[in-house]
C-alpha cells in the first residue's frame, strides 16, 4: 500500500481579521511533501509561516484553498477531524515544551500513549527506546529544568518520533541552541525520519542547516517565492 | 468524561503534577484540611449540644413521662398538678410513679462566694430516680434535710466541690441563701441548659424554693410492667387524663428536649452556618490551588492538545487532581478532629465524639468541594489553544 503524500497544498490562503482590518498572511501556496522526504522552510518573520505551520498541523481550520495532509482533506475536516489527524503528526516546537513535572521518560511516554492497543509495559518500553536512540538512555529519569537545551530538544524529538508519525512538523528547532548542536539535533531529526518514511516540513532562519535539506521552500509577504530541490545532497 | 477517568493506565500526570511541587500541594493539603476541621468542629459542637442537652434525660429510670405542656425545654420547666401522677396509677400497666422537682437555683461557690445557676432536682429519696445504680447507695443520705447530691462534671466555676469531699472535707455552701451540705457526688454532666446539676429530696428542694406551690410538679416518671406497650399505654393515658398535662415516653421526651434546641433556638443553624463557612472557605482554597495550575501549565495542556489528546482527557486530570486532593487532605483533617474532640471532652465536658455519619459526612463535603472547584477551574482549560503555540 502506497502511503499517500504527507503534505499536498493547493491554492491555500488564510487571512486574519474582517473588513479593513483583515489581513492576507497567505496567498495561493502550492506545494507537497513526499514521504521521507525532508523539507525546509524559510523567509522573513511576519511571512506567514508559522501560520501554515499551524494549517498544515490541523490546527487551525482551513480558509481558502484544498490541504491534504496524510491524506485526510482539512476543508472537510471538522475539531474530531482534525484532533485525530494530529495524532498521525509529531510536533516539534520553538521551545522544546516539554512538561515541566514530566520526567524525560514519561515526557516521551505522553507521545507513546497516543498509540492504540499497546500495553503500558510497552509503550514505557518504546518510550525508553526513543530516548536511546536520541543517545538519551542514560538520561531517562531527570526532569527536563536537569537537562541542557540541546537534551530537551532530543527528548522533544522522542517524544514526536513516539507516536509514530508520518509526518513530522518542528518551528525553528535550532533557534535556541548554539550552532553545532543545533546541527546535530536536525541531523538527529532527518536520519530518524529518514528510517521511519516520515515526511518533515520544518520553519528555520538557521543557514547552516539548509545542506540537510531535500527540498527548499522560501517565502516572502504570504507568497512562495522559490520552491527548488536542494543543490547539495543530504548526509 | 467518566470513561476518561478509567482509562487504560499511562503516565500519572495528575498527580505528578500536584507531587512535584510540593510546596503548593502542602498549602492546598492545609487549606483542606482546615476547612475539614472546621466542619468537623462545628458539626461536632451542633450534635455534642443536642446530646449534651439530654445527658439527664436519658438517665431517668421511666417509660413515660409526664409534664406539664406549657414546659418548653429542660430551661423552661413549668408546673403540673401530682395529682395526675397519682392517676395513672388507675392504669393497669402502670406499675410505680415518681414525682420530680425541676428547676434552677444558684449556687454559690464555697471557695469564691460568688453565685452560679444550676440545675436541682427534688425527688422522694425512696423512689427510683436514675437508670444508672450511682444514686443507689446515696439516697438515703437526702433523707436528712439540707443535704445535697453535687455533680461532680459540673463546671469548675461551681468550686473545688468534688476535690474537696473526695478529700474527705465537710463541704457546705448556699443554695438559694440557704444552708446546704454536700452528701455525696453524682456523675451527670453539664448540658447547655445548665452548667452544673444538683439533686435532693423534695423536701430540700421546697425549702430551697419555697414559691413552688404545693401539689405542682415539673416532671412525673412513669415505669410500666415487663411486657406493656409504651406508646399504646401512652395513648391510653392521653384519652382520659385532662389536658393540663402531657404524655410523653422517654424517647419522645429526649427528642422533644433535642427538638427545642434544634428549631426552637439559633444554635443548630449557628453551627450549621459555620460548618458552610468550612466548606466555603476550603472551596475557595481548592479552586485557587486547581486554577493556579491549570494557567501555570496552560502551554503544556495546549501542548498536549496539539499532541492530539482530547480536551476531556485534560478535562480528566484535573478532575482527578481534586479527587487525589480530597483523598489525602481528609486524612489530617479527620485525624486532627479526632484530637478536638478529644481536648473538647476534656475541657468542656460536652460530650462531643466521632460519629461515623459524621466522618462520611465531612468527607462527602470535602468531596463535593474538591469536585466543584475541579469542574470551575476547567473552564480555564478553554484557553488552551493549540493553535497559538508555535
Amino acid at each position: 500500500m502506497a502511503d499517500p503524500a504527507p503534505i499536498v497544498a493547493t491554492n491555500v490562503s488564510h487571512s486574519y481579521g474582517t473588513g479593513s482590518m483583515r489581513r492576507e498572511v497567505l496567498q495561493d501556496i502550492n506545494f507537497r511533501v513526499d514521504p521521507g522526504e525532508v523539507v525546509l522552510l524559510t523567509g522573513p518573520s511576519g511571512c506567514g509561516k508559522t501560520t501554515l505551520l499551524t494549517l498544515v498541523g490541523a490546527l487551525r481550520s482551513l480558509q481558502h484553498g484544498e490541504l491534504q495532509v496524510l491524506g485526510v482533506p482539512l476543508a472537510q475536516a471538522g475539531r474530531g477531524d482534525r484532533r485525530r489527524l494530529r495524532q498521525r503528526i509529531g510536533m516539534i516546537f520553538q521551545g522544546h515544551n516539554l512538561l515541566r513535572c514530566l520526567t524525560a521518560e514519561q515526557n516521551v511516554q505522553m507521545g507513546a500513549d497516543l498509540l492504540p492497543g499497546l500495553s503500558y509495559a510497552q509503550r514505557r518500553g518504546q518510550a525508553r527506546e526513543w530516548l536511546r536512540a536520541v543517545g538519551l538512555g542514560d538520561q531517562l529519569s531527570k526532569v527536563p529544568h536537569d537537562l541542557s537545551g540541546g537534551q530537551k530538544q532530543r527528548v522533544a524529538i522522542a517524544r514526536a518520533l513516539a507516536a509514530h508519525p508520518r509526518l513530522l512538523l518542528a518551528d525553528e528547532p535550532t533557534a535556541a541552541l548554539d550552532g553545532r548542536t543545533g546541527r546535530e539535533i536536525v541531523e538527529l531529526l532527518q536520519r530518524l525520519a529518514r528510517e521511519q518514511g516520515c515526511g518533515v516540513l520544518m520553519v528555520t532562519h538557521d543557514p547552516r542547516i539548509l545542506d540537510l535539506a531535500d527540498r527548499l521552500l522560501a517565502m516572502e509577504d504570504g507568497r512562495l517565492i522559490e520552491n527548488r530541490v536542494a543543490s547539495m545532497p543530504a548526509g | 468524561m467518566i470513561q476518561a477517568l478509567w482509562r487504560r493506565r499511562g503516565v500519572p500526570l495528575a498527580w505528578l503534577l500536584l507531587s512535584r511541587q510540593p510546596v503548593r500541594l502542602l498549602i492546598a493539603l492545609a487549606g483542606i484540611s482546615f476547612a475539614g476541621i472546621l466542619m468537623f468542629m462545628q458539626l461536632g459542637f451542633r450534635d455534642g449540644l443536642f446530646d449534651a442537652s439530654v445527658t439527664i434525660h436519658r438517665l431517668f429510670d421511666a417509660d413515660l413521662v409526664l409534664m406539664s405542656p406549657r414546659s418548653m425545654s429542660s430551661i423552661s420547666m413549668a408546673g403540673f398538678p401530682e395529682r395526675r401522677l397519682i392517676q395513672t396509677m388507675a392504669e393497669p400497666a402502670v406499675e410505680s410513679v415518681s414525682p420530680v422537682h425541676w428547676n434552677f437555683v444558684l449556687w454559690r461557690n464555697p471557695e469564691t462566694r460568688s453565685t452560679r445557676s444550676l440545675l436541682a432536682l427534688g425527688f422522694e429519696p425512696d423512689d427510683a430516680l436514675f437508670v444508672d445504680s450511682m444514686l443507689a447507695d446515696q439516697s438515703a443520705s437526702l433523707r436528712q434535710k439540707g443535704r445535697v447530691l453535687f455533680d461532680a462534671r459540673s463546671r469548675p466555676e461551681f468550686g473545688p466541690v468534688a476535690e474537696r469531699f473526695n478529700a474527705g472535707q465537710v463541704v457546705e455552701s448556699e443554695v438559694a441563701g440557704q444552708r446546704v451540705r454536700v452528701s455525696g457526688l453524682v456523675e451527670l454532666g453539664p448540658s447547655f441548659g445548665a452548667d452544673g446539676n444538683l439533686i435532693t429530696s423534695r423536701e430540700t428542694f421546697r425549702s430551697l424554693l419555697p414559691s413552688t406551690s404545693r401539689g405542682s410538679i415539673e416532671l412525673g416518671l412513669i415505669r410500666l410492667r415487663d411486657g406493656a406497650d409504651p406508646e399504646a399505654v401512652a395513648e391510653r393515658l392521653r384519652a382520659w387524663l385532662p389536658n393540663d398535662v402531657s404524655v410523653f415516653t422517654k424517647k419522645a421526651f429526649i427528642e422533644f428536649e433535642k427538638n427545642y434546641w434544634r428549631s426552637s433556638t439559633a444554635i443548630g443553624f449557628i453551627f450549621s452556618l459555620g460548618a458552610a463557612m468550612g466548606f466555603v472557605v476550603g472551596c475557595v482554597i481548592v479552586y485557587q490551588i486547581l486554577y493556579g495550575d491549570v494557567s501555570d501549565h496552560l502551554p503544556e495542556y495546549a501542548t498536549l492538545m496539539a499532541m492530539g489528546y482530547p480536551l476531556r482527557d485534560l478535562l480528566a486530570v484535573v478532575v482527578r487532581e481534586g479527587l487525589m486532593l480530597a483523598l489525602v487532605g481528609y486524612v489530617p483533617a479527620y485525624a486532627a478532629g479526632e484530637g478536638l474532640y478529644a481536648l473538647i471532652r476534656g475541657s468542656t465536658q460536652l460530650p462531643v465524639g466521632m460519629s461515623p455519619q459524621r466522618a462520611v459526612l465531612v468527607f462527602s463535603l470535602i468531596l463535593v468541594m474538591c469536585m466543584g472547584s475541579a469542574l470551575v477551574a476547567m473552564r480555564k482549560l478553554a484557553d488552551a489553544d493549540p493553535a497559538e503555540i508555535f
